[in-house]
């Protein structure tokens, strides 16, 4: 009887569905909103682990540094366009920073140690950021009009569009610099073979801070969204965590693996929060999103885009 | 004081006609590139078996398949006269007696020689989980046992001065004499080593070749090496199997492989069929 | 020519195998013992017991925890909040169903439970390693903390969601709860790390320590050599979440008295691992020093400005601390990394030739 019913729980969800299909349709809108945002600080991870096979836990605590640099500048009244500029040098700045302080000194350190030092330099940039800014939330106005559009039915809301689309124009401006450029070589073979790099000429540490930069910048870009959509704040970092089981998803080498993953996550949380979080008390978003990647690091661990790990003896 | 060396953990190979190890027609390929294309190869016990054959002929990834590391897409391997089971692991192959040392030396960084000579004793080592955690009775009376093992190995390879050494910081030729006595500490019945002899000058490689001989005749190890030494090759197998693109090409005793064209063709040169 | 080893033979591999192979050592670590059960007792404050040795005690517990997982075995975890939050739980509900049952053998069966927990949450680690494991255990830690704040029956259907530590005696004296003296409470916090201490040392010193630095170094070659990668994993999963469930169950009885699901957030679980490895990875001493440093430095931090006559923030100060964690692990991670247990011995082998200099 008992099970009866637990299956008939876990299964009327569906019916729900089916039977209002426009709210559905707006659920998974969101979800994929929210995965675009996502994807945003997973593109930055990627970029990094790509080039130089550094797991950088701090990318997510970046967005959150970038956001309340642009916002905390603003704040003390300079005009958009300057604050965006400035916020631009600091990442740059701080590309340079990580690179020679952080970088350079671990070069030959196995992955684990890069990965705990990223966590050090998380912590580190939070302090830093909070310190210089003030920790209360700051909303970041960028006069994108509030008003929803009518799209077939299903009201969206104008900035998360304005989202998707910077979104698909980053993933591709990206693309194109990985796979058509003398640059996107260069980091291609930065992260196959360090040593082997070097030894055909290639600057490493140039191509280092060229890619923290570009990280920082797509950082920026990121920090702007979720700022706007939901304030410059903490939680940020917290969101960013996230940002790990998308990597999981969809790969940790791989650009578009970033987006689609993103988009799995984005919507799979919201239907799973929307649809089955009211039966077991709600929040299900906190741990879905993990879970979900820890289901599928047991049968693809290299995600859906990802290349497989094979290792030598 | 060298305490009497234990039996071997597993029966010794009795007739000398049935091999030790048959690997029977083996091939393995990773994705579209073929490692191994029907490689049959037979060990006999008490033998020393060499490997040799041009870089990528596929000479490791035939140990790492012996050893359970690779699952080949045909063929089949026998051990002491039984077929063994297509997906064993590693750790299986290990406990029927199959010991290894590899290319590039793989030992444990974060610890001294000792405790990677223990380590490799934990074939023998049951004590349980509380037994340990206590350090007392049995857990006690076992370390101290293996450890006195474990000393006779340090003595036959004369590695006495550098047991409390993190191995990290040994010269290359004393982590790969330290990687033999982990393997020997496992007390096989099949040794495999690859190439134990790369990187070290004439006496380093006398030395091994003189432990090489004593583990066959002291300890009754069957030994298989890949060497690219062909000095070194000639003077201590008993026989040689030549492999190339993945293929056997050659398999007989030192002076026949020696003059085989297809061999000389292959990887010798012209010098070695006239030395 | 205090701290000299000669004329110290050992005869038996027994005496070469001890914890403490050196005399001075030995008396060192005797003398240790008795400052810290009879001396601090009679000598400390109400508040350097409450506020500093208590808390450090358990983070001890913790640490050396997760230091056998992570800094032993290899394996990454960010989980441990979420294991100490199991043991808590565990054993309130143990407590409040079972008054009578001693609570010293109810905290051993929470890290019992905990360390179940950890099992399967460990389990992903025979296919997944590094930053994809630290996802997996992320995974436990944000579902656990979803689980023991929305299941009401994990804190007796309380309003408020918190969970209080009843008072218990144990051997005549109260341990837990409100009359419970912080000099009694001190005294069993320390009895706990002076045991998991010695049972860690014994571990790694093993061959179950042996296994799990093999699995670190080189797990393919360790298979290889015949040891089982799951067992070994899931050894260290369990052990180490046994550590982490008894150190969530100190915090609630010998510490916090009352606790809610964010004593044991994820940030919790950074500190601990802050504390390994800042103190030293792969060392026992290493933990309990990583655990003592991260104990003492935001103590430090908000009484010491107001020592020289600055007023500092709170939130300013907590800022101040992660810039300094922050800092403090890039420092040893390109500097020592093997932490300050490292620096430790490299003291001691100085003075082993000390006055000379070499």
């Amino acid at each position: 009887m008992a099970i009866g019913s637990s299956l008939a729980v876990l299964v009327a969800p569906f019916a729900d569905m089916v039977a209002s299909p426009i709210f559905f349709a707006e659920v998974v809108v969101g979800g994929l909103m929210a995965g675009v945002m996502y994807a945003m600080v997973a593109l930055g991870f990627v970029l990094i682990f790509k080039a130089s096979g550094v797991f950088n836990f701090a990318q997510g605590v970046m967005v959150l540094f970038a956001a309340l640099t642009l916002v905390g500048l603003m704040e003390h009244g300079l005009p958009v366009w300057l604050a965006l500029v400035i916020t631009t040098a600091v990442m740059i700045v701080l590309a340079f920073a990580i690179e020679r302080v952080v970088l350079r000194p671990l070069v030959n350190q196995p992955p684990f140690t890069l990965l705990m030092a990223t966590i050090g330099l998380t912590f580190f940039l939070e302090g830093l950021g909070e310190l210089v800014w003030g920790s209360n939330v700051k909303k970041l106005n960028l006069g994108i009009p509030e008003a929803p559009v009518d799209v077939g039915g299903m009201l969206l809301n104008q900035f998360d569009l304005l989202a998707a689309v910077t979104a698909a124009i980053l993933v591709a401006v990206l693309a194109f610099l990985s796979q058509k450029t003398s640059l996107g070589r260069a980091l291609r073979a930065v992260a196959d073979d360090h040593q082997a790099a070097t030894a055909v000429g290639i600057p490493l540490q140039t191509i280092w801070v060229t890619v923290w930069s570009v990280a920082g910048i797509v950082a920026l870009v990121g920090g702007i969204m979720w700022g706007a959509k939901s304030g410059v704040q903490f939680s940020l970092s917290l969101i960013a965590l996230k940002a790990l089981p998308v990597l999981i998803l969809g790969g940790l080498t791989s650009i578009p693996g970033a987006i689609v993953g993103g988009l799995i996550i984005g919507v799979g949380e919201k239907i799973a929060e929307v649809y089955w979080g009211p039966l077991v008390g709600g929040a299900i978003e906190n741990w879905f999103a993990y879970m979900l990647a820890m289901v599928f690091l047991l049968f693809r661990p290299q995600g859906l885009f990802g290349e497989e790990i094979i290792e030598r003896v | 004081m060298a305490e009497e060396i234990e039996r071997p953990l597993h029966t010794a190979p009795s007739a000398r006609s049935a091999p030790l190890l048959q690997v029977q027609h083996i091939a393995l390929a990773f994705g579209a590139v073929q490692a191994l294309s029907d490689v049959s190869v037979d060990i006999d016990a008490g033998e020393i078996l060499a490997i040799i054959g041009p870089n990528g002929a596929g000479k490791t990834s035939l140990l790492n398949v012996i050893n359970g590391v690779y699952y080949p897409q045909r063929g089949r391997i026998a051990f002491q006269g039984v077929e063994r089971s297509k997906r064993l692991r590693p750790y299986q192959v290990a406990r029927q007696g199959i010991a290894r040392t590899f290319q590039n030396v793989a030992l444990f960084k974060g610890m001294s020689t000792l405790d990677n000579l223990m380590t490799g004793r934990v074939l023998h080592m049951h004590t349980g989980l509380l037994s340990q955690a206590l350090y007392w009775g049995r857990a006690r009376r076992d370390e101290e046992r293996h450890r006195a093992y474990v000393e006779t190995i340090i003595d036959f390879l004369e590695i006495e001065a550098i047991r409390k050494t993190p191995v990290g910081r040994l010269p290359y030729g004393l982590q790969k004499r330290v990687e033999l006595g982990r393997a020997l500490a496992a007390e096989p019945v099949l040794l495999l080593l690859d190439e134990p002899m790369a990187g070290m000058n004439v006496e380093e490689k006398a030395d091994m070749c003189r432990f090489i001989f004593d583990i066959r005749d002291e300890f009754g190890i069957t030994c298989v090496l890949i060497e690219h030494d062909m000095g070194v090759v000639m003077d201590i197998s008993d026989r040689l199997v030549v492999l190339d693109y993945g293929r056997k090409i050659a398999d007989g005793p030192p002076d026949v492989v020696r003059t085989d064209q297809a061999v000389i063709n292959a990887y010798l040169g012209v010098t070695y069929a006239d030395a | 020519m205090l701290y000299r080893e000669a004329g110290q033979f050992k005869e038996t591999y027994r005496q070469d195998q001890a914890i403490f192979p050196v005399v001075q050592d030995r008396v060192c670590v005797v003398a240790l013992l008795v400052v810290a059960y009879v001396v601090v007792p009679l000598v400390a404050n109400e508040y350097w017991l409450q506020a500093i040795l208590i808390p450090f005690l358990i983070s001890s517990v913790a640490a050396l925890g997760l230091n056998l997982l992570t800094g032993y075995a290899g394996q990454v975890s960010l989980g441990t909040g979420g294991f100490m939050a199991v043991g808590a739980y565990t054993a309130y509900k143990m407590t409040t169903a079972i008054p009578e049952l001693n609570i010293l053998l109810i905290f051993l069966l929470s890290g019992l439970v905990a360390a179940a927990i950890g099992l399967v949450f460990g389990i992903p680690s025979l296919r997944i390693k590094g930053l994809y494991l630290a996802v997996a255990t992320l995974a436990a830690q944000f579902f656990l903390m979803w689980l023991f704040n929305r299941v009401a029956w994990f804190y007796n259907y309380n309003p408020s969601g918190t969970i209080t530590a009843p008072p218990r005696t144990f051997l005549g004296l109260m341990v837990t709860g409100p009359e419970a003296t912080a000099t009694v409470r001190y005294l069993v916090a320390l009895s706990f790390v002076v045991v998991f201490a010695f049972i860690a040392k014994n571990l790694v010193r093993s061959e179950i320590g042996r296994t799990w630095m093999a699995i670190r170094d080189m797990d393919v070659a360790a298979e290889i050599i015949g040891i089982r990668p799951l067992t070994t994993k899931l050894t260290a999963f369990a052990v180490s979440s046994f550590y982490c469930g008894v150190a969530g169950a100190l915090v609630l009885f010998l510490y916090l008295g009352s606790v809610e699901t964010l004593a044991f957030d994820i940030n919790v679980s950074f500190q601990v691992l802050f504390m390994i490895i800042i103190g030293g990875l792969g060392s026992i001493l290493g933990a309990i020093i990583g655990a003592a440093f991260i104990t003492i430095v935001p103590i430090f931090l908000t009484n010491a400005p107001r020592l020289i006559g600055l007023a500092v923030p709170v939130d300013l100060s907590k800022n101040i601390e992660a810039i300094i964690f922050g800092g403090l692990i890039l420092f040893f991670l390109i500097v020592e990394p093997q932490g300050l247990a490292r620096l430790w011995q490299i003291g001691k082998e100085k003075l082993r030739r000390w006055p000379f200099p070499y």
